[in-house]
């Protein structure tokens, strides 16, 4: 007993390992959502290219739904873009976009100049709808379920990998 | 072709406050008593973008919108506990800069007394060991 006594240091600093191993791997960037599970919050938005056209939450109930919060300023949307648009070619789901905390022309410029994969984009200029969706960093993706539940969210850009594995998966069983 | 540019570098350094005061300026309200309760509020609240900041530091947007929130809130007249609720419903209890006690949060509030109350055990063993030992197993002080 007495002569594995000089392993003790070796086991503390194993146990050092282990403990910096998990926490370097967490990413302290990833909020975990309080709103998982919850029903997505009501909002009243005008539409991105009709401002007298609104769209409320409740209209979207009894589907599957993507909303994708989006801005002409953020450059990771830029990124994720084409992700977008060529998951709205394979009309797998309908996106919601809610414009994030940015003004109409250049919303509008960024659609224009890039695609429009939404089905409609809600404009939220002052960032109120994106605050009751405890959005942080956009892009923010939801996706929201036929009773109107938010079932996941996706913080930062999609990517194809992101939607292979974790939407369409999801979709497949939300839809079945 | 140097002075030009330091002239330009002046210039910018005299407009940098300017552009700074004249931000920082706009939202506040005018009434202090409200602004000091929105300060303490804000200073309990993580600003989610700048992590280690809370939202009374931050100068992220974000950090002001919340502000902002909080100040609309308290103007209708809501407690500090309605506000911060509302916070957390939203962003969790991430936000908080006190996290609740709960089962997921032992750890982190109990940890370190359980730590030291280890440590405490550990030396008190070594010492009572080491006080039973006689003198010889004690190598003498030796000088260089």
């Amino acid at each position: 007993m007495k002569s594995l006594k000089f392993l003790v240091p070796l086991g503390i600093f194993l146990v050092l390992v282990v403990f910096l191993a998990v926490g370097l791997n967490l990413n302290p960037r990833e909020v975990p959502s309080p709103l998982i599970g919850k029903p997505a919050p009501a909002f009243t938005l005008t539409r991105l290219d009709a401002p007298a056209q609104t769209i409320k939450r409740d209209e979207l109930l009894g589907k599957v739904w993507i909303l994708n919060v989006w801005a002409s300023w953020c450059a990771p949307c830029r990124e994720e873009h084409p992700v977008l648009v060529e998951l709205a070619r394979r009309k797998l789901v309908p996106i919601y976009g809610l414009n994030y905390k940015d003004t109409r022309p250049a919303g509008m410029g960024f659609l224009t100049q890039l695609g429009n994969p939404y089905e409609a984009s809600l404009f939220d200029g002052d960032g109120r709808v994106g605050i009751d969706y405890g959005v942080y960093g956009v892009p923010e993706t939801f996706v929201i379920d036929k009773q109107g539940m938010i079932r996941h969210k996706h913080v930062g850009p999609l990517t194809p990998e992101v939607v292979r594995t974790k939407i369409e998966p999801l979709l497949k069983e939300l839809n079945a | 072709m140097p002075e030009l540019l330091s002239r330009w570098m002046l210039a910018l350094l005299l407009a940098l406050p300017l552009a700074a005061g004249a931000k920082e300026a706009a939202p506040a309200s005018d009434d202090p008593v409200l602004e000091a309760r929105v300060m303490r509020i804000a200073a309990e609240l993580r600003c989610l973008v700048c992590q280690n900041q809370t939202i009374a530091d931050s100068h992220a947007d974000l950090a002001q919108d919340l502000r902002q929130q909080v100040r609309e809130m308290l103007q209708k007249g809501q407690s500090d506990a309605q506000i911060i609720d509302y916070m957390t419903q939203r962003y969790g209890d991430f936000v908080l800069y006190r996290p609740p006690v709960k089962s997921t949060t032992a750890l982190l509030w109990y940890g370190p007394a359980l730590l030291m109350l280890g440590g405490l055990g550990v030396l008190a063993v070594v010492l009572r060991r080491r006080s039973k030992l006689p003198d010889d197993q004690f190598e003498p002080d030796q000088p260089e």
